[in-house]
């Protein structure tokens, strides 16, 4: 099995196993903030408008904003919306995904030409526009958000499990199968999808900093999550913030977004460099 | 070949078909009545008559699809609500200073991104571990530059560079010609550094694969320095995945950088498209939607041709 041994791989390789846990880092925050354990009440006034940085009390930490709310608070919240908009989207998009594109691979004819004329239709559409279509018809919040990173991020999904499948289903694993009797649906969900679904993982590591980027850039443009922090409404803020020397919230979105950004990169790398046999010589 | 492009257009048509209607349903179905979207929940039934009837919606949904097709066709989109400027011109306005930041920093960017690809490609293959290090060096800083944030490096470059240095304009456009540099060229700077990462990074990989073939072999064995390996051969091969990268990008640099354009008041299409989302300029957004799609759809179309001009083989498939 490939994805036993990635796995032997990925766990010796200490970048990548920094990268998990501190993935893993930001969905404990981001589920203890959403469940109200940490950083309740984010909207509350913790001290004067503006307060830089002090190492006081964490809320402080990284000092307040407009209103005196805690930035810290804030980017905790700015988290959960980021990692949630990161899974529902990719929740959306996977299953799609696979399904059309399994389905398109491996019977082929008229349902293949209909499949890829359709992610055909909705790549041809430059992805920015899509999104702030989608994101504006629907009305401005994190349900369009939701729809809309759905609507657009299966095509990749598709198009990748599409080729995997058609590569596979002549192979002997599944002329052997069909030989005793399995029938079109077990070959495809029971034999082949088994087998490709390193490609799941990898595709699911892409897409979910191109949720977290097009969540960042929809709020800031005033598309996005309403009356909630979102790491996008904090940098539009902090516009007008930087002229008065109030750096703390730019600082504190922009990091935030940088480091899970930077691990998903990273463990993305090497999950393709582990999972996916073609690009082994490149390492 | 000629049979090959008219069926490569022919393939085209589908394609269109399906977009249009894809932006049509999207933007008079799928968020329910357009002029309820425009006037927000709180419009009176008098002024949603009102728009209705200026705009249309009030036809049936077929006739308003058929107008649509046929403005698409025309490139000729009406007159924009807030703007009151026919749209076609704004859009024709606009592909000048979009071009004006993108096609410069794009051909830098490029550049740069092929030469430091091909160096760092080339210190992979050697023995060296100063070199070995460089390479490595060389990936972590694209990782990085990619994982940073636009909307950081844009907030950077307009505090630090501008505004407290004082380098260059914070933000603004001049349509003569060598002042116009004096406004640009920091939204370039900007555009090169977010994308540089990415595209070395490509770039690299692209140059390793051709590094491993046979061809590369033979000429080491054949005594050639690797200076001139890569240079000749590595480099000339490796231009092919370079140059699919490229002709993918080419419809995006005619839309703009949206952020960008945003922040630096630049008036592009990329800005026309925000200033429209902000002021809730439906018509505006739909056209701008419709014409990026036909513009991506001809750009694949060229990257079709163009590979079945370099490489015969494609044109039988």
């Amino acid at each position: 099995m490939i994805q036993a041994t990635a796995f032997g791989r990925l766990s010796r390789d200490h970048v990548a196993l920094t990268c998990f846990l501190v993935i893993i880092g930001y969905a404990l925050v981001a589920l203890l903030a959403a469940g109200g354990l940490i950083a309740q009440s984010w909207d509350a006034e913790v001290a004067r408008s503006y307060a830089p940085p002090s190492f006081e009390s964490i809320r402080l930490m990284m000092g307040t904003d407009l209103l005196g709310r805690s930035v810290f608070y804030k980017v905790v919240h700015g988290a959960r919306i980021a990692m949630s908009v990161g899974l529902v989207s990719c929740l959306i998009s996977i299953p799609v995904g696979v399904v059309l594109g399994g389905l398109a691979g491996y019977f082929g004819g008229r349902l293949d030409s209909m499949v890829v004329w359709l992610y055909t239709v909705v790549s041809s559409v430059p992805n920015i526009l899509l999104l702030m279509g989608i994101a504006f018809v629907l009305g401005r919040g994190l349900p369009a958000i939701y729809v809309a990173l759905g609507a657009t991020s299966w095509v990749a999904m598709a198009r990748v499990i599409r080729g995997e499948v058609m590569r596979h289903k002549e192979r002997e694993y599944v002329l052997a199968a069909k030989s005793i009797g399995a029938g079109n649906w077990a070959c495809l969900f029971r034999h082949i999808l088994p087998n490709v679904f390193h490609f799941v993982i990898i595709q699911f590591s892409i897409q979910f900093v191109v949720a977290i980027r097009s969540e960042v850039v929809l709020s800031f443009l005033g598309l996005g999550v309403q009356g909630q922090p979102s790491w996008g409404i904090m940098i539009d803020d902090s516009k007008l913030e930087l002229a008065q020397g109030v750096w703390w919230q730019l600082a504190g979105a922009t990091a935030a977004m940088f480091f899970v950004i930077l691990a998903f990169n990273i463990l993305g790398d090497t999950l393709r460099d582990v999972l996916d046999p073609r690009m082994r010589s490149m390492r | 070949m000629l049979v090959y492009i008219a069926r490569k257009l022919l393939q085209t048509v589908p394609v269109l078909l399906g977009v249009w209607t894809l932006v049509f349903v999207l933007f008079h179905y799928v968020g329910g009545d357009p002029a309820y979207v425009l006037l927000g929940r709180h419009a009176t039934a008098q002024q949603v008559a009102e728009l209705r009837a200026q705009e249309g919606y009030d036809s049936p949904l077929y006739q308003q699809y058929g107008r649509y097709i046929g403005q698409a066709l025309k490139f000729d989109f009406g007159v924009s609500r807030v703007t009151h400027q026919p749209i076609r011109k704004m859009i024709l306005n606009g592909i000048g200073p979009s071009l004006t930041i993108m096609l410069p920093s794009f051909c830098v960017m490029t550049a740069l991104a092929v030469a430091i690809g091909l160096f760092a490609a080339f210190l992979r293959n050697s023995r060296n571990p100063l070199f070995l290090w460089m390479d490595k060096s060389i990936v972590i800083l694209s990782v990085l530059g990619m994982s940073i944030a636009m909307l950081a490096f844009i907030l950077f470059g307009q505090y630090v560079l501008a505004y407290r240095m004082g380098w260059f304009p914070i933000s603004g456009y001049e349509s003569e010609w060598p002042d116009r540099l004096r406004y640009t060229a920091l939204p370039m700077l900007i555009w090169i550094f977010v994308n540089l990462g990415y595209d070395v990074r490509y770039y690299r990989t692209a140059f390793l694969e051709e590094a491993d073939q046979d061809y590369v072999r033979t000429a080491r064995a054949k005594g050639l320095s690797e200076t001139r390996i890569f240079s000749k051969h590595v480099l000339r091969n490796g231009i092919v995945p370079v140059l699919t990268n490229v002709v993918l990008q080419i419809p995006m640099l005619i839309l703009g950088s949206f952020l960008l354009e945003d922040f630096f008041s630049i008036p592009g299409l990329g800005g026309i498209t925000i200033d429209a989302i902000r002021n809730s300029d439906l018509a505006v957004i739909q056209a701008m939607t419709t014409v990026g799609s036909m513009l991506f759809i001809a750009g694949t179309l060229a990257t079709d041709i163009l590979y079945a001009a370099f490489d015969p083989r494609v044109r039988l498939e």
